[in-house]
């Protein structure tokens, strides 16, 4: 084969390989301005009341204006109007006063930061996160905040993936660290596996939180008290991620896992009961990859992505006794939040 | 053994020629080919992993902490691979071939991205991704040394590393761009990937030459075909490095750690904790030819040990009271030194003392033993880190590494006094 005819061809190749991505480029590009352009394909009203009553917070995933920032909808009508606010965030816990939101900071160099804003959308506090948001819970009197990112960027060359997640004060700003820096008691006595992560922290009160600890070479996972003063994580029981407690206390919900591992892992819906340390594995099929949220002391909340949209997802409930099948509570929702406006108990 | 320009179009000889000034050390154009090869795949590459846990947890709504499972398994699949890449290649005397097949693997798996929406398909489509870069790396680095002056071989890797790693820095901003102006384009970011990568591969199909060395250096020498001996791969001297790399890749702890106590200490390096590499990577890529000329003027051993200061300056810097921003600017820099003195021009070191015939398998085998040895370490690292605490464990390892740093000298004294030169015979 000639020379020119190799540089013709390698020619040929890059304009038509090139090309073909500038043109899906461009297509792409005109499809997100008409979704982004387009109003919200659910039914909005203004933001004006958003903070006011009873409310289910949660990040708005209806696909038009709106994509993405927080909203709340009335406790009593879930399914009802929307009022969105203009704060976007990947997620999000809210109390009666103010909210917590871990987002993306879009950009050619993206990075990644946690805000504690009060409901009138005042930044009251911002902290950097080490990378793609995961959880964040803030605790029932607002005082402390909870986030949990995956380390991205972290290994020359390969994809290392480790969690990073930090409990501090929302009043003082006191940063309690990472939590890999506590001591990890497992079974009585002080462990250091090397591989630990912790996420998905719930708080009881001003000193005391759930977590999880695993280990990711095994997959092995345990459910930790966290003792903030003593700066300790003691173990309670096995094979429990994701904890969630519920609003009397006496219940934890988590996701386990009942099948596969890695990618191909599936996790389900369960409640361990605080007292008795008996676990029911709950009535649902799809893998929920979620921290549940409690909508009282009967029914729990989780966010399940539509297999049809990337992006998009639904917010649904399920009753913890096991006598109904999941029903989606709130449409194009995701990170639910339940405040309810007497008391600072959720 | 050094092919000279005859790879090259003639027109593009003598223009070359003209240009050179004698003396000046120059480098082949298959070299410099392959460099944009690996830059295009880089490109393409290092796109995807830069958004993948973006598109994982916000477009796919899972969380991504089976990802760390699978790394480990990653590591391990991908260093057998680089050693069965070598191995076939010498054994079948095609490094041209065998490469193409890492990187059109590669390149497969991007159309596989197209389709895949769940996370086990993601999972496979990196998996298949993370061969096909085992496989291309050994039989890739025999074809430079095979296509390089013995006395220049340090450069050529220098080069070659240089054009790979802006394509690692490229590659992230060109996904990053995209999904500025379109916040959901991961579409469109698969997409670009597949482009680049095809390019990658149609440029070393037609462009690099199949430099089969047994072939060649068995027509020199008038001798029957040259078998594959693993006996040339333990050599002594080859023995004496393989040691040296491993001791010293046990006490290379992963930039990773150090990242973390930086973010510890510097509100700056918490800020940009997701970007730190970033500023490792550009020291690498402005340093590495630099020091791969370096390394041929004064032996590649010795760049290759005392690149090993670099990493020791960083361990130090990390945990010295000093101003947080120049301890972080500081550290990326000589992180980056140490790669850019220890990445190419070990792989120039092996080659140097592989004869032809066992090259793909005595680089790759040098390049595995760093990539074991660093994995073991950073595990144990972890151990001292929990136990130890961030800074007493990382002054613990700088003073083991000062200790090694001479010990690592007197083991490879042989090999500073050879002269840089590939062995053909």
């Amino acid at each position: 084969m000639s020379n020119r005819l190799k540089w013709l061809m390698i020619v040929a190749v890059a304009v038509v390989a090139l090309g073909a991505t500038t043109i899906v480029g461009v297509f792409a590009w005109q499809q997100y301005q008409q979704r982004s352009l387009a109003p919200s394909s659910v039914e909005t009203t203004a933001p004006s009341g958003w903070d006011s009553g009873d409310r289910i917070v949660f990040r708005n995933t209806a696909p038009g204006q709106g994509y993405g920032y927080v909203s709340s909808v009335a406790l009593a009508d879930p399914a009802g109007s929307r009022a969105i606010t203009g704060t976007a965030c990947d997620r999000v816990d809210a109390v009666a006063e103010e909210f917590s939101c871990l987002r993306t900071v879009r950009g050619i160099a993206p990075t990644y930061t946690g805000t504690l804003y009060s409901n009138d959308g005042t930044e009251l506090q911002t902290w950097p996160l080490s990378g793609v948001p995961s959880r964040t819970r803030i605790s029932a009197d607002g005082s402390l905040i909870a986030s949990t990112a995956f380390v991205t960027g972290h290994s020359y060359a390969t994809v290392g993936f480790s969690t990073d997640t930090r409990i501090h004060r929302a009043d003082t700003g006191e940063d309690y660290g990472n939590l890999e820096d506590w001591t990890l008691i497992i079974d009585g006595a002080p462990s250091t596996p090397v591989d630990r992560n912790y996420w998905g922290v719930t708080f009881v009160d001003d000193n005391t939180f759930y977590a999880t600890a695993g280990l990711t070479t095994t997959g092995v996972t345990y459910l930790v008290v966290g003792d903030i003063a003593a700066r300790t994580l003691t173990s309670v029981t096995g094979t429990v991620e994701c904890p969630s407690l519920s609003p009397d206390g006496t219940k934890i919900a988590f996701k386990r896992v009942t099948s596969g591992s890695g990618p191909t892992v599936h996790w389900t819906p369960a409640i361990y009961d605080i007292a008795s340390g008996t676990v029911e594995l709950l009535p649902e099929e799809r893998s929920i990859d979620d921290q549940i949220e409690w909508l009282d002391d009967d029914t729990i909340l989780y966010g399940v992505p539509r297999s049809d949209t990337a992006g998009d997802s639904d917010v649904w409930s399920l009753r913890i006794d096991g006598s109904a099948e999941p029903e989606i509570l709130i449409e194009h929702a995701w990170s639910p939040s339940v405040v309810r406006a007497d008391a600072g108990a959720r | 053994m050094y092919i000279s320009f005859t790879n090259k179009p003639a027109s593009e000889d003598s223009a070359a020629d003209r240009k050179t000034r004698p003396g000046r050390r120059t480098v082949s154009s298959t070299v410099v080919t392959l460099g944009i090869v690996s830059m295009l795949t880089d490109i393409s590459s290092e796109s995807v992993t830069a958004v993948l846990p973006m598109y994982v947890t916000g477009a796919l709504g899972l969380s991504v902490i089976a990802f760390g499972v699978l790394d480990g398994m990653y590591q391990g699949v991908s260093a057998v691979m680089r050693i069965a890449g070598g191995y076939v290649s010498d054994r079948a005397d095609q490094p041209k071939w065998v490469a193409f097949g890492g990187y059109a693997l590669a390149a497969l798996a991007r159309i596989g991205l197209l389709f895949a929406t769940g996370f086990a398909a993601i999972s496979a489509v990196i998996t298949a991704d993370r061969l096909g870069k085992g496989l291309r790396t050994a039989p890739r680095d025999a074809l430079i040394t095979a296509s390089s002056k013995p006395e220049s071989l340090g450069t050529s890797f220098g080069v070659h590393r240089t054009l790979d790693n802006i394509g690692a820095a490229l590659g992230p901003l060109l996904a990053f761009f995209i999904l500025l102006l379109i916040p959901d384009g991961y579409q469109t970011i698969w997409v670009a990937s597949l482009a680049f990568a095809v390019i990658g591969v149609v440029l070393l199909g037609l462009l690099v030459p199949n430099i089969r060395s047994r072939a060649k250096a068995d027509k020199a020498q008038r001798m029957p075909r040259q078998k594959f001996d693993w006996k040339s791969v333990t050599s002594r001297p080859m023995r004496r490095v393989l040691a040296a790399a491993g001791i010293l890749g046990l006490l290379t702890i992963g930039d990773g750690f150090v990242y973390l106590v930086l973010q510890a200490r510097s509100d700056f390096a918490a800020q940009w904790f997701p970007l730190l590499y970033v500023g490792t990577n550009l020291a690498f890529v402005i340093l590495a030819i630099p020091l791969g000329r370096l390394s041929d003027r004064v032996g590649r051993a010795r760049v290759f040990v005392f690149g090993h200061a670099g990493l020791l300056a960083a361990y130090v810097i990390a945990v010295l009271p000093m101003s947080d921003l120049a301890a972080t600017l500081l550290c990326l820099l000589f992180l980056g030194a140490f790669y850019a003195a220890t990445d190419g021009v070990l792989a120039a070191l092996a080659a140097q003392l592989s004869p032809p015939e066992t090259r793909g398998t005595g680089i790759a085998a040098a390049q595995t033993m760093v990539a074991i040895t660093r994995f073991v370490s950073a595990a144990g690292f972890g151990l001292l880190w929990y136990s130890l605490g961030r800074e007493t464990s990382m002054l613990i390892v700088a003073g083991l590494l000062l200790v090694a740093i001479p010990v690592i000298l007197i083991l490879l004294r042989p090999q500073f006094a050879r002269q840089n030169r590939v062995d053909a015979s």
